[in-house]
């Protein structure tokens, strides 16, 4: 049985160079790479030294404070560099990839029969924590916690994202285990999204609460979803998984192995070639980015989709959670009369002599430039437009920059996650950084309430 | 390569980097930004952004304000000569209204309103970014603008000064600048001038040029305003059709008169999703009932024809619409995103009272028979109490969801109770 969402407000961004729907397999990378930014609020605590040979599979560090959440190498190799920032925090791991891949293979699991202790346990060990998200805090979940439901979005809205459609083709079985053993891990139901439209191999899914989505972007994000529903209350904890994320769970548990393998989308105007490819967690960049080759020099390469990635370089690693990467051109340039002359090169929401409303079906290709300076908020009503929760964003927004706990907490942070401000950026016309302010209103709220 | 390639876009690339961390930096920026959409881009978040920002929105609103402009030019000297020689019998648009000799006292008596208006805002903004060294922010390029426009045509520029630093100190600069004010500066300049020379902004003489000058003399020109006739029940006298005030050729503030334009700029302002529509049709609904109950208060007799107020109360309802500032106010005003009411449902009520306020203000008050402005500032004042109602609302919706949050069992009911009892 399927209920229908239908998203109204939002805004699709339409923007050149989507991914062909064909995939090449991506050259191995030598250098493997582990960002700790991609986890973030975890203290790494390392389990192995510098020059240490790993499987893949085996554990790297664990959760300071949480020491059953372990993370593991996504390649057999050798931990060449432990890359440390300020204050000797670790920024970065780096795996130099042996030829003969390893990896540490676990019992199987009888997932069916399994108690829920037991898959915890299995999916902490084998190091597929990670991938479960949860909310309130958009951080890895705490695993002594019972969420409330689980949520896996399989619908996507976001500009120039990876199709899923295309890249789940023919994972049914890994993405059942991985549900089945998602579904002991909390009392309420696992609640799977898929376009209204949508050809899903999740739509097959058992054990399901299945939902069908239609609307603009945020539709596709999870929280949008969550808000409707099932939206989360104070004290209450709900986990989030991508889909792509439960194609590694499912293999875990079907296999034994962690297979950091991934199909992911190579986008954006500055690509010559946008399309697929089959590669893994930590991968540096550039052995796919110029298989596809680069229009000019003065690009930026975002690990992720352009609302919610985060700015990386050619030599730079593939992201834990990525399963796209966008290369736009950097906008570093002066515009003449930018701030009057009509724009027709460009995405807006209003129709300020700007033309985008006329042709809603013109793909874009814009860049990096914020199209004006940083501002106090003054627009009001606008975010309001592009921003289907049941919250009030602005009013949220400066509840956080004013660091005031009771109102962050009334006006439903816990609800959030930075990528739900990530359209209300696009349209700021004060250009204020929405996504860091509900990323340290976030940590905030985290580190005094907890 | 030689400083005679760089380009002009170079050589202030490279001024921009030689002012950064100075004192005039702000000052600089300023100029720069006007003339180059600046080349800063994204950093996390979203890598890319819409095509508009503040400039471009302030921009809209005065792209909405220039016809009312060139009206205001034209009826500030068809008004003039109307008073020395009496309305023309026949009227014609192009030889009456669009004449030069109308328009040239436009020159000498508008336009001074607007340099001195921009000059001196401009000047006092500009000193606070190099004091404060905050960027110069784009709020006052609609404010200089509405500034001429709804004062009386004769102000003396002195006294304009005097109000304007006013309005921007005390009125934006003292809460932080563009954004954080809590009234409409331009309002705020307009009711320093009223408070502060009453006699210059009332009466009878300051709508027409050189009313005042020519008082008492055997060539005395009066230009009393509509409002001004029924405030002192002499309607009857008025020799204005509706076309007229609805077009606007009628004395008043410099570019309050003209409803028709300002209609249109109202409609660009929806059009153009900068303005909110909730304000403006709330706000006309609000000052048609507060007409409607003044017209009733007479239809059932409980006023007579001797009251001081019979005149605006019997003033058709739908009229208080066409003259006086109450449409300029409405459109331009009290759509102030700032000082406005910030949420959609508070935007209605806001919205409503400043209509329903402004006709009650306008008969009521003895003194000057116009209300919007205090209205729009009194409300300016209430927005905040207005918006806190709404997100309670919000709030209280989300308790009451967590006091019902009731966990669905699944399977069986043995788990939904372990879950109750670590969220409880």
């Amino acid at each position: 049985m399927s209920k229908d969402i239908r998203i109204k407000k939002g805004l699709n961004i339409k923007l050149v160079g989507a991914a062909e729907q064909t995939t090449s397999k991506a050259v191995l990378s030598n250098v493997y790479a582990i960002g700790l930014s991609d986890f973030h609020g975890v203290t790494p605590k390392m389990l192995v030294k510098q020059g240490a040979e790993v499987k893949a599979g085996e554990p790297l560090f664990y959760n300071k404070n949480k020491e059953s959440m372990l993370f593991v190498s996504p390649v057999s190799g050798e931990l060449v560099e432990i890359v440390r920032g300020a204050r000797r925090r670790i920024l970065s791991l780096k795996i130099l990839a042996d030829k003969e891949q390893a990896a540490v293979v676990h019992d199987l699991l009888n997932v069916e029969s399994a108690s829920k202790e037991e898959v915890k346990a299995y999916l902490l060990k084998g190091g597929c924590w990670p991938f479960i998200k949860q909310r309130p805090y958009d951080i890895v979940a705490d695993p002594d916690v019972n969420p409330k439901a689980i949520f896996v979005s399989g619908y996507v809205t976001a500009p120039l994202a990876a199709d899923l459609n295309y890249v789940l083709q023919g994972k049914e079985k890994e993405l059942q285990a991985a549900i089945t053993a998602l579904d002991k891990l909390t009392p309420g139901k696992v609640h799977v999204s898929v376009g209204k439209s949508d050809n899903s191999p999740l739509a097959g899914l058992k054990g399901v609460e299945l939902h069908k989505v239609s609307g603009p972007h945020p539709a596709g994000l999870v929280g949008t979803q969550i808000n409707r529903i099932n939206p989360i209350n104070k004290g209450e904890t709900v986990w989030t998984v991508t889909p792509q994320d439960l194609v590694i769970i499912g293999e875990l548990l079907l296999t034994g192995k962690f297979n950091a393998e991934r199909t992911v989308a190579l986008v954006g105007s500055s690509v010559k070639a946008p399309k697929y490819y089959t590669t893994k967690i930590g991968t540096e960049i550039s052995t796919f980015l110029y298989a596809s080759g680069v229009e000019g020099d003065n690009f930026r390469v975002i690990n992720g989709d352009v609302l919610t990635g985060s700015k990386s370089a050619p030599d730079g690693h593939l992201g834990y959670y990525n399963n796209t990467v966008t290369a736009i051109p950097e906008g570093d340039d002066y515009e003449l009369f930018g701030w009057n002359k009509p724009v027709f090169n460009k995405i807006s929401a209003t129709r300020a002599l700007t033309f985008s409303w006329m042709q809603p079906n013109k793909k874009y290709d814009l860049t990096t430039n914020t199209n004006g300076e940083h501002r106090a908020f003054v627009v009001t009503g606008m975010y309001e437009k592009v921003f289907p929760l049941d919250i009030f964003p602005m009013q949220l927004l400066k509840a956080c920059m004013i660091k005031d706990l009771d109102e962050m907490e009334q006006l439903g942070l816990y609800e959030v996650a930075p990528e739900d401000f990530s359209l209300t950026e696009f349209v700021c016309v004060s250009k204020q950084p929405h996504q860091q302010i509900i990323r340290e209103g976030l940590d905030l709220l985290h580190k005094e309430i907890g | 390569m030689s400083d005679k390639k760089l380009t002009f876009k170079k050589r202030l690339h490279i001024l921009k980097h030689h002012y950064r961390g100075k004192k005039m930096a702000p000052a600089f920026n300023a100029l720069h930004t006007f003339l180059f959409a600046p080349d800063e881009t994204t950093h996390n978040g979203s890598h890319v952004r819409a095509a508009d920002d503040l400039k471009r929105t302030m921009n809209t609103v005065i792209m909405a304000l220039v016809p009312v402009l060139l009206f205001s030019m034209f009826n500030a000297g068809y008004q003039h000569f109307s008073a020395i020689n009496g309305f023309p019998q026949e009227f014609s648009l192009v030889n009456d209204f669009l004449t030069w000799d109308n328009f040239w006292i436009g020159i000498i008596k508008v336009l001074p309103l607007v340099v001195v208006s921009y000059g001196v805002g401009l000047l006092v903004e500009f000193i606070f970014a190099v004091i404060k060294g905050h960027e110069v922010e784009e709020g006052y390029l609609v404010t200089g603008m509405l500034v001429p426009l709804i004062v009386p045509i004769d102000t003396p520029l002195w006294m304009l000064s005097v109000a304007v630093v006013f309005g921007v100190v005390i009125g934006k600069e003292v809460f932080g600048g563009t954004g954080m004010n809590i009234l409409n500066p331009a309002l705020t300049i307009r009711a320093f001038l009223f408070f502060a020379y009453p006699t210059w902004m009332s009466g009878d003489k300051v709508w027409v040029y050189q009313a005042v000058e020519r008082a008492g003399g055997p060539d005395a020109i009066s230009g009393e305003t509509i409002l001004g006739y029924l405030a002192q029940n002499k309607g009857a006298e008025m020799s204005y059709s509706v076309s007229d005030m609805f077009f606007g050729f009628i004395p008043g503030s410099v570019g309050e008169t003209s409803t028709f334009l300002i209609l249109l700029g109202g409609l660009f302002l929806i059009f153009s999703k900068i303005a909110s529509w909730r304000i403006m049709l709330s706000a006309v609904i609000g000052s048609l009932v507060m007409g409607l109950i003044f017209n009733g208060v007479v239809d059932q007799g409980w006023i007579g024809e001797t009251s001081k107020f019979y005149g605006l109360m019997s003033f058709d309802f739908w009229q208080h619409l066409i003259v006086g500032g109450l449409a300029f106010g409405i459109v331009y005003m009290a759509t102030d995103p700032v000082t406005g009411a910030q949420t959609n449902r508070g935007k209605w009520f806001y919205g409503f009272f400043i209509g329903f306020l402004s006709v009650m203000i306008r008969v009521f008050n003895p003194a000057y028979p116009e209300g919007v402005f205090l209205a729009i500032l009194l409300m300016n004042v209430f927005a905040p109490t207005i918006d806190h109602y709404v997100v309670r609302g919000n709030v209280k919706r989300r308790l009451k969801r967590l006091k019902n949050a009731t966990i669905l069992p699944k399977d069986s009911a043995g788990k939904a109770n372990e879950l109750h009892a670590e969220t409880a």
